[in-house]
């Protein structure tokens, strides 16, 4: 009985924080989408998301995310490989950290000089004999940028799968004849690709989202639903519109979730 | 064979490498550049230091972001302390299950949605934005990985050390004091510092909620490249590299004495 109560005790501001702050924003969200500008209950927000303006920007802004969580797995893949294979591999996974640990927006600011109209990027390019290039504001150094800060995130799960992995299977699989292709199609690949699952979910929903790339790096050429919802919250302060965006960012985030995880129970 | 691929592997792994730290190196190169750009490197000078050290108002939002950050560390590792204890104290499943989830959505939600969620739920409040609205959402969204970090300690202590406590007559808060807390402290200290480095690193949240008045180093730094390139930025990201890795160290020291200690003990 006692117990009971001082568990209650224990829990009070925890259960405060949930309803505060997980519960109620959730709710606020769904609860504005229902508002349009003028601050009047309508579905407006919701028939303006499915006009082309907003489909093609979803659709964009999945292609991006897509086109970075894919480079980032093939770059991430063989990193993981190979550091796993080194001596002081926790010592160099740790320095695969460490870049993450540098503030996000201070890197973009590094490609800002990189990428320049005279930066290093395009002194290369022009060393090599390609000449220079608009480089900054281009649909290429949003992915080069993003990829390169998403990296260690997709590193780490990979590594951690690969360290698991129990080296006799390997030498099981080579013992049966397995070439070294087979090998990683048919036994490494599959067991580490709860590794690959979830490098991909820390590394597709923020690159949904993140806007301060577009913003820095892609000079507003891309248009992710993360731009658009700063976009409609902060500069045009039509926070019905950036609301329902903010919902369907929500709807496919459970889904890329549940698709995730549901496969992850099947193996 | 075998030395062949490795020399491939390691040249690989040093791309990566040299990818993953040229940025970082590029902008500590030019923030000794009296030329005032990115691009040519005129001569050495530590103006850009000197100017920085005398910005008052830039030493007022460093400040600022620490005080953010410890403050929010704290009351978010007590928050979550006392949550991992209450939901461990759930013995039904489906209770600690959707306790966790609702625990684990501030961890998944993008930035932008947290931040937009906030900045809704403070103007509906009433919360004025500005110190308050920022501390308020770093405490919230720092509680859920303090949370992840202390509970797998919880799980891992066995029940019949804190029964053998309550057999020998020691009070709940005893046993709280006495066997608990100094059981789970390495979980404590971890989350901590996760709250802290989450906090010192948020952009995006801050961003929606900080209102005109009030500013921390992201979000100042986001505003500053914005205008383009400026070598101060490159001095405070030298500055905030140093400390970084400093503070990497520290941590790697730590984490590896402590690794050791704790394996000795259990032995």
């Amino acid at each position: 009985m006692q117990n009971k109560t001082f568990r209650h005790l224990f829990m009070l501001p925890y259960a405060l924080w949930i309803i505060l702050f997980v519960i109620a924003p959730i709710l606020l969200v769904v609860y504005f989408s229902f508002f349009d500008i003028h601050g009047n209950f309508s579905l407006t927000n919701y028939k303006n998301f499915f006009t082309a303006t907003y489909l093609q920007m979803t659709l964009n802004s999945f292609w991006y995310a897509f086109l970075i969580t894919v480079i980032s797995l093939l770059v991430a893949y063989p990193t993981a490989y190979i550091l796993t294979r080194t001596r002081h591999k926790q010592l160099w996974l740790l320095l695969i950290i460490v870049p993450s640990w540098i503030n996000l927006l201070l890197k973009a600011y590094a490609f800002i000089g990189i990428f320049g109209t005279h930066g290093a990027a395009n002194q290369f390019l022009e060393w090599v004999g390609i000449g220079s290039r608009q480089l900054l504001f281009t649909d290429f150094s949003f992915v080069f940028v993003a990829v390169y800060i998403f990296i260690p995130f997709m590193i780490l799960p990979i590594f951690n799968a690969l360290d698991k992995l129990n080296p006799s299977l390997l030498y099981a699989a080579s013992d049966l004849g397995a070439s070294k292709w087979t090998t990683f199609r048919r036994v490494i690949f599959p067991l580490t690709l709860d590794g690959v699952k979830s490098g991909c979910q820390v590394v597709f929903i923020p690159a949904l989202s993140l806007f301060m790339l577009t913003r820095l790096i892609a000079g507003n050429r891309v248009i992710t639903l993360g731009t658009a919802i700063e976009q409609q919250f902060l500069v045009t302060q039509n926070w019905g519109m950036g609301a329902t965006i903010a919902v369907f960012l929500i709807i496919i985030m459970v889904g890329f979730m549940a698709l995730t995880s549901i496969r992850r129970r099947g193996v | 064979m075998e030395k062949k691929s490795s020399s491939f592997a390691n040249l690989f792994l040093l791309f990566i490498f040299v990818i993953l730290y040229a940025p970082i190196f590029y902008l500590i190169f030019y923030s000794f550049n009296s030329g005032g750009t990115m691009s040519h490197f005129e001569g050495f000078t530590l103006d850009w230091y000197r100017e920085l050290l005398q910005d008052t108002r830039l030493l007022i939002i460093v400040l600022n972001t620490l005080v953010i950050a410890l403050l929010s560390a704290l009351i978010a590792t007590v928050t979550g302390v006392l949550g991992a204890i209450g939901i461990r104290s759930y013995k039904r499943r489906q209770t600690r299950n959707t306790l966790l989830s609702l625990n684990n959505v501030l961890i998944v939600s993008p930035d932008v949605i947290i931040g937009a969620s906030f900045l809704i739920l403070f103007t509906m409040a009433g919360i004025q934005l500005g110190f308050y609205s920022v501390l308020l959402s770093h405490i919230a969204f720092s509680i859920p990985i303090v949370v992840l970090m202390v509970l797998p300690k919880l799980m891992e202590m066995s029940p019949s050390l804190e029964d053998a406590a309550r057999d020998l007559g020691a009070s709940n808060w005893n046993v709280l004091t006495k066997v608990t807390l100094p059981y789970i402290a390495p979980g404590i200290f971890a989350g901590f510092f996760m709250a802290l480095t989450y906090s010192l690193d948020d952009f995006a949240v801050t961003f929606f909620v900080t209102g005109n008045g009030f500013s921390t180093l992201s979000v100042e730094i986001y505003s500053l490249a914005r205008r383009g390139v400026s070598l101060n930025i490159n001095a405070l990201s030298t500055l905030m590299f140093v400390i970084t890795v400093i503070f990497v160290v520290v941590y790697y020291y730590l984490a590896t004495r402590s690794g050791t200690k704790g394996a000795n003990l259990r032995r």
